[in-house]
């Protein structure tokens, strides 16, 4: 399936996610299913918490209890394949990679995208940041309905045709 | 007749970093571009890169480009430079003729590395030569070296990384990629980088080719088709896009032919690409002091191109005398990252040819 049509499998996503219990605080879900040599998550992580050991080509490991939410592995990730995500209450909240204009602008309503690319819902963006050591790459924190915690991959602006 | 002591043609990754090993041991070169700058694809390349650390990781292409060339440019009074310099003959005895400005001069070294790279695979298909049909590389110039836009719309051939990567550089030019479209029956790139296309809208569709292009004094359509599992059209399954543009991106090949024309021994290894010349472990060709590295010697990553032209660099130096401070250490050092960056399944198509390639040489 996804070595078809790029969607990961809802088994192969929910097998990234920490249990429900622990994502009160954000925690990194690495969407990287595949043997690559690569390895900038585990070298940019400040707290030792993604391991993939000296033979580059291992998928990265979450030590899950050791992952602070910081995000600087978000924005490390060539792949843009690692997102965070936490729960309060009612709302699921993500920390996710953009890499496209218009920036969303804080308080706007964006859309809520799957990884078929698919429109789900709303999305709010609670936070942009944007600093030099994430080269461009957009650090977005957006909440939605908790109904979209494991579909919730991206944002689409509301002026995309 | 200009004497030199090392040339190195092609200025590249590969080319670059065997540059900057041979001049940290001491030895002067000349680097010959036919581009009018260095850096090779390196300069196009706005996404961030994959690999380890040491191969400049997480940083965009165009930024990896200036840091190996800023290297280069550190020591003027070792390392010469031709720009817009094409290198049009290379001859067993390490003459070669360069074409400057429609000036032909001719050129001695004491050793050569070829790291020319490779050049792209096209598709025949029904007026494939229609204005508007791309090569990925050629989309990238425009759009990432000149800021022009191929089309408005566009459609995808080729599900290799540069598939994968262009159409999502077009996607944040604002062009709409209407569908990629792949051959084989699996997506041949790297997933996470399919997965980030298909987020945004992009149909990914295997098992699928083009089978004509369609339009009057530019495309206007592309026609696609299905195929079986004996890559076979499958009448019937065709599907006709509106699209103004099409790119293609099915593969590279070593540019070898400067290595022909000086009688290297060459060989055909599909694996890593096409003609590839044969090497000793020291990438050293069949001629004597005539080395090579990078995408000539087999279609891989810049990450292996980078090491390896430091490899090399440090190797041809050191055949003139000139033997790095850090020979040993480094020698070591950028074998085992090369083996690293070549272990995983990625690396298997590297690993087979080479094998076919150094089998026969062991044997000789």
């Amino acid at each position: 399936m996804l070595d078809k049509t790029g969607i990961a499998l809802k088994e192969q996503v929910l097998s990234r996610f920490p249990k429900k219990e622990l994502l009160v605080k954000a925690k990194a879900i690495i969407e990287c299913y595949q043997d690559i040599p690569c390895n900038p998550c585990q070298t940019s992580c400040p707290f030792g918490a993604i391991y993939i050991g000296d033979d580059i080509n291992q998928q990265p490991k979450l030590i899950v209890e050791k992952c602070t939410g910081c995000g600087i592995c978000v924005t490390s990730c060539p792949g843009l394949a690692i997102m965070l995500a936490k729960t309060e209450r009612e709302k699921a909240v993500f920390k996710i990679p953009y890499e496209f204009l218009p920036v969303p602008k804080v308080g706007e309503n964006w859309y809520a995208v799957n990884r078929s690319g698919e429109i789900i819902g709303d999305a709010f963006i609670e936070m942009v940041q944007n600093i030099p050591r994430q080269d461009k790459t957009v650090l977005v924190t957006v909440s939605t309905k908790i109904d979209y915690l494991y579909d919730f991959v991206t944002i689409r602006s509301r002026d995309h045709e | 007749m200009i004497l030199k002591d090392l040339i190195i043609i092609g200025g590249g990754p590969a080319g670059l970093c065997a540059a900057k090993t041979a001049s940290e041991a001491g030895l002067n070169i000349l680097i010959i571009e036919r581009s009018p700058k260095l850096g090779g694809q390196l300069i196009k390349q706005t996404h961030k890169f994959f690999g380890s650390e040491k191969t400049y990781a997480k940083t965009r292409g165009f930024d990896i480009a200036k840091i190996l060339i800023g290297d280069v440019l550190k020591r003027p009074e070792q390392i010469e430079i031709l720009l817009d310099a094409t290198v049009v003959g290379l001859y067993p005895d390490h003459e070669l003729t360069v074409y400057q400005y429609g000036i032909y001069s001719k050129y001695k070294a004491k050793a050569i590395v070829v790291a020319t790279g490779a050049s792209e695979k096209f598709l025949a298909f029904e007026n494939n030569d229609l204005p508007g049909i791309y090569g990925a590389g050629a989309v990238q110039t425009l759009m990432n070296l000149y800021g022009v836009l191929p089309g408005n719309s566009i459609v995808m051939v080729g599900s290799g990384n540069i598939g994968l990567i262009v159409s999502y550089q077009l996607m944040q030019a604002g062009v709409k990629v209407k569908a990629l479209v792949e051959a084989a029956p699996k997506i041949g790139g790297y997933l996470v980088h399919a997965s980030k296309l298909r987020r945004l809208g992009v149909p990914i569709m295997t098992s699928t080719t083009v089978k004509r292009a369609i339009g009057k004094d530019a495309l206007e359509q592309v026609e696609l088709v299905s195929l079986n599992e004996k890559w076979e059209m499958i009448q019937g399954s065709e599907k006709i896009i509106d699209t103004d543009a099409l790119c293609i991106s099915v593969g590279l090949s070593p540019l070898h032919q400067l290595l022909s024309m000086a009688h290297v021994e060459m060989k055909f290894v599909n694996e890593l690409g096409g003609m590839v010349p044969v090497i000793s472990s020291e990438h050293e060709t069949s001629v004597k002091n005539l080395f090579v590295c990078g995408d000539v010697v087999g279609i891989e990553e810049a990450s292996s191109a980078i090491v390896e032209g430091y490899l090399v660099g440090l190797i041809a130096a050191k055949r003139l005398g000139y033997i790095h401070p850090n020979y040993e250490t480094l020698e070591a050092n950028y074998h085992a990252q090369l083996t690293n960056l070549r272990s995983g399944p990625f690396g298997l198509k590297t690993r087979i040819g080479l094998a076919k390639l150094r089998g026969e040489d062991y044997a000789r």
